[in-house]
């Protein structure tokens, strides 16, 4: 049949037509900008208003910048500057105050011959939250990390190094306490762990800090807390805030979760009366108030409130977000704990939080930017952050009247920051996403 | 019977308080109890101390006393004769004016963003994408003082509207002035005002004809914007029963009556009428002496926390928006699409009523942001309840206690009363589950 098919009649081609090239309206530039950019007669119009916006935004800022003066010790010599090149003072940006207020803006008045500190306490910094960040580096740092805080605060405050490194003995204190009571009850060794450093603390601390000192002083100079300003004041209250809010938050969500009764009204309390009240409320409480809750008598460092105030703030937000991580678990997780055998600190700790969290990641990192954003607001307290020195420079002979320069830059730094930790949230998610898609 | 199955009493051991699961619970609520209430009792007489050492006593008796400073933006009579209290009520109206304009500017530019963000189009997403990182990543405060620094700083200033050839010009035929102190619009006027600035307007008319000098500008009093309000709900109320109506009407037969002549009318009609009896008038703000006069003045530090506040609250909400319509499977439009609806049906019976239940919590919660974060009007010098109240009040008196906690509360309740409006708006729109 197919033979004879074949003989009689040519109706299949039998010889293969050249390859031609795809329609030009299906390929390369032409199909994209059909399909992305005039899909339509609204979408074409969309474009038009969108190209023409970015015309002329790029337009008026792109010789401003193109035009701009580095070196200029003022406003006024910077138009000077611009007026020799035959541009009015508003076609050039006199980014001259940066350069001329660099220091200010990153160190506040911290004394300038000084300024290694808090360069190496930054690198310090970065080196010790590598191993939290990213799980291939071996995880032995980690011990090296904890160690940093107190390294940490030595080299920015100054002062005597006993100091930090008694406060570090007194948590490792509580954990052997913990270690060596475990074995005789769970709640006896978390009691001991809590109490022994407390009594550490506050009785053998300062004698042991004392004699120590005076058999090797190892000093250095001691920095006032009012001298640390712009962004190192910024970047050492957002990381002390990040980092201690977030044990406390996920404490909160566990009381909130709770069924104890007691336990669960009080975080619900603290976490609702926080989180009803704006953050420059309680940093004026801190301000303002705060000696009338302490002992008489009692005055400690401005620095030193606001972490503590942006710590609980942050940390009511972050009890919200977790406990909605801990919600969204399925409850046979929690029963699974059960079955296991595995007691409440147990189940929680290998089981339910490590999902909660998870689940939870996109939320903290979110609170974690609003508290970095919140920073600003200490300048409200007295605090030099960096928008405190944009007001404090703009409000100088020498640059009054400089504002969009100095806002830009304050702006790109905080953007990069905040920015970078979003992207790094979303890395973080994908690294642990677990189910298929 | 009973008394065979009843296990075999035990007498109590106190070891059991920390070993048996029974009592433990308990033993440690009673600890964390007594360890909550030591605290509370310590911060208590702390300070009681302290206030006696200062002197102090704790009243709030200063509230009904004048108050002696001025407010430049009120929406309630004030002077500086007025208490403490009249005070930080005008502050309190200030903060919950700003929020509400900026929950509706937000709104709508959220609601915009975050639509077009979702679009095909490459540059329109992508512009979109700009305004929200942007604008989501760099502290509020900064916006706030900039947008002020702006306004203050490079608009042109009253005088230079004045002459044969002004450096400025009113913009929208003559009627919005843009100027370093604040911009300044038309605002609505009644010639036939209701309550006593109605008689007191038509004596001044009366007076001003008599002398053949200038005529002033009709007045306006919460009066006749009660009674406008008053209207244009009973129209919108009406036509909502027209809707209902068809949509019974429309249950009974398949047919739906074309009703939106009649929901025009109902809502166009009454309104122009009520307008046309109090005498609606335009008036426009214009220059004299040194400064604009007459219409509304929009200061510079509501301009800046509103635009701010907007623009901010915006790209969180763009966001939202964007999630909560990416959030509806695609199945749900494809099935709309198989039973025969149009885009618009499908858009408005089967997405939106599913996004709208995941975009609701979130936005009243940023609502709750936005509000929160008007305190920031201290950088702009806005007159809200934490610049009279928690400022200006409490340095004059120096109650900083009694201040603090007032304010606190209000922004407190305030946050309470949203956050049960949400938790209403959740329970009436929960999925029926098992």
């Amino acid at each position: 049949m197919s033979d004879l098919h074949a003989h009689s009649t040519s109706y299949v081609r039998q010889s293969m037509l050249p390859e031609t090239d795809p329609p030009t309206a299906e390929t390369g530039v032409i199909k994209w900008l059909r399909e992305n950019l005039f899909s339509s007669w609204l979408n074409a119009v969309l474009t038009f208003i969108s190209l023409y916006v970015l015309y002329l935004v790029v337009s008026a800022i792109l010789p401003w910048l193109l035009n701009s003066v580095w070196n200029a010790g003022s406003l006024s010599e910077c138009r000077e500057i611009l007026a020799a090149r035959g541009l009015t003072g508003h076609d050039g940006a006199c980014f001259g105050v940066i350069k001329d207020r660099w220091h200010q803006l990153m160190f506040g008045f911290y004394p300038p011959e000084l300024y290694w500190r808090p360069i190496l306490s930054f690198i310090i910094f970065l080196l010790a939250v590598m191993p939290v960040l990213f799980q291939s580096i071996p995880r032995q740092t980690l011990i090296l990390t904890a160690l940093s805080p107190f390294v940490l605060v030595w080299l920015i405050w100054g002062g005597s190094l006993w100091l930090p490194l008694l406060i570090a003995l007194g948590f490792v204190l509580g954990f052997v306490a913990y270690r060596m009571l475990e074995g005789v009850n769970g709640i006896l060794a978390s009691l001991g762990a809590i109490i022994v450093p407390i009594l550490f603390w506050f009785y053998a601390l300062g004698p042991l800090a004392e004699t120590l000192s005076s058999i090797i002083p190892l000093e250095i100079r001691s920095i006032k807390s009012s001298d640390i300003g712009g962004f190192f004041l910024a970047i050492i209250i957002g990381v002390a805030g990040i980092v201690l809010s977030l044990p406390l938050g996920i404490l909160l969500a566990l009381g909130r979760q709770s069924d104890l009764f007691i336990l669960s009204k009080f975080s619900v309390i603290f976490i609702e009366v926080i989180r009803g009240v704006p953050l420059i409320v309680w940093l004026l409480t801190a301000s303002l108030l705060l000696n009338y809750f302490l002992p008489p008598g009692t005055n400690f460092d401005l620095t030193l409130r606001v972490i503590i105030m942006v710590t609980l703030f942050s940390s009511a937000y972050i009890a919200e977000v977790v406990r909605g991580g801990l919600a969204a678990l399925p409850k046979g997780q929690y029963e699974a704990g059960d079955a296991l055998g595995l007691d409440y600190t147990k189940s929680m700790r290998l089981i339910v939080l490590p999902q909660a969290l998870k689940i939870s990641i996109p939320g903290i990192v979110n609170s974690f930017i609003g508290l970095f954003k919140d920073t600003t607001l200490v300048l409200f307290i007295g605090l030099l952050d960096p928008i405190g020195f944009t007001n404090a420079i703009r409000a100088s002979t020498d640059w009054n009247g400089v504002y969009w320069e100095l806002f830009l830059f304050v702006g790109v730094v905080f953007f990069i920051f905040c920015f970078s930790m979003g992207r790094y949230s979303l890395y973080l998610e994908k690294k642990l996403q677990r189910e298929h898609r | 019977m009973s008394s065979m199955t009843e296990p075999p009493k035990q007498s109590f051991r106190l070891s059991q308080l920390i070993y048996d699961t029974r009592y433990r619970s308990m033993t440690i609520q009673v600890i964390a109890a007594i360890l909550i209430a030591l605290g509370f009792a310590w911060l208590l007489n702390n300070t009681i101390q302290n206030l006696e050492a200062l002197g102090k006593d704790f009243r709030f008796g200063f509230l009904n006393n004048q108050a002696g400073y001025d407010i430049n933006q009120r929406l309630i009579d004030y002077n500086s004769q007025s208490t403490h209290l009249r005070a930080a009520i005008v502050g309190m109206l200030n903060t919950l004016l700003v929020a509400v304009l900026g929950c509706i500017t937000a709104t709508i530019l959220g609601v915009f963003a975050g639509v077009l963000r979702l679009s095909k189009n490459w540059v329109v997403s992508n512009l979109m994408a700009i305004y929200v990182e942007g604008f989501r990543n760099v502290p509020l405060l900064l916006w706030i003082i900039l947008i002020f620094a702006v306004m203050t700083e490079s608009m042109p200033q009253p005088r230079d509207f004045r002459g044969d050839e002004p450096v400025a010009s009113m913009a929208l035929g003559d009627s919005v002035a843009v100027t370093n102190r604040g911009i300044y619009i038309p605002r609505l006027g009644f010639e036939n005002s209701l309550g006593a600035s109605g008689a007191e307007h038509q004596a001044a008319v009366d007076a001003a004809v008599a002398d053949g000098t200038e005529v002033p500008p009709p007045p306006s009093s919460w009066a006749d914007w009660l009674v406008l309000a008053g209207v244009l709900g009973a129209s919108i109320f009406a036509a909502r029963v027209v809707t209902k109506r068809a949509d019974v009407t429309q249950q009974a037969t398949g047919i739906r009556p074309t009703t939106w002549y009649i929901r025009l009318g109902l809502i166009v009609i009454p309104t122009a009428i009520a307008l046309f009896a109090l005498g609606a008038t335009i008036v426009q703000p214009y220059l004299k002496g040194f400064n604009f006069t007459e219409g509304v003045h929009l200061r510079n530090s509501l301009i800046a926390l509103w635009f701010a506040l907007s623009l901010y609250t915006g790209a969180f909400i763009a966001e939202i928006v964007r999630a909560g319509i990416m959030a509806v499977s695609k199945g749900q439009s494809e099935a709309a699409f198989a039973l025969g609806m149009r885009p618009n049906w499908t858009m408005n019976l089967i997405i939106l009523p599913q996004a709208m239940r995941v975009i609701i919590p979130p936005l009243i919660s940023q609502y709750l942001n936005l509000t929160k974060n008007s305190s920031l009007a201290i950088a702009v010098g806005y007159m809200d309840v934490r610049a009279t109240l928690g400022g200006i009040t409490i340095n004059q008196t120096g109650r900083e206690l009694e201040g603090m906690l007032l304010m606190a509360l209000f922004y407190l309740v305030l946050s309470l009363l949203i956050s049960g409006a949400m938790n209403v708006y959740n329970a009436s729109t929960k999925l029926e589950e098992r």
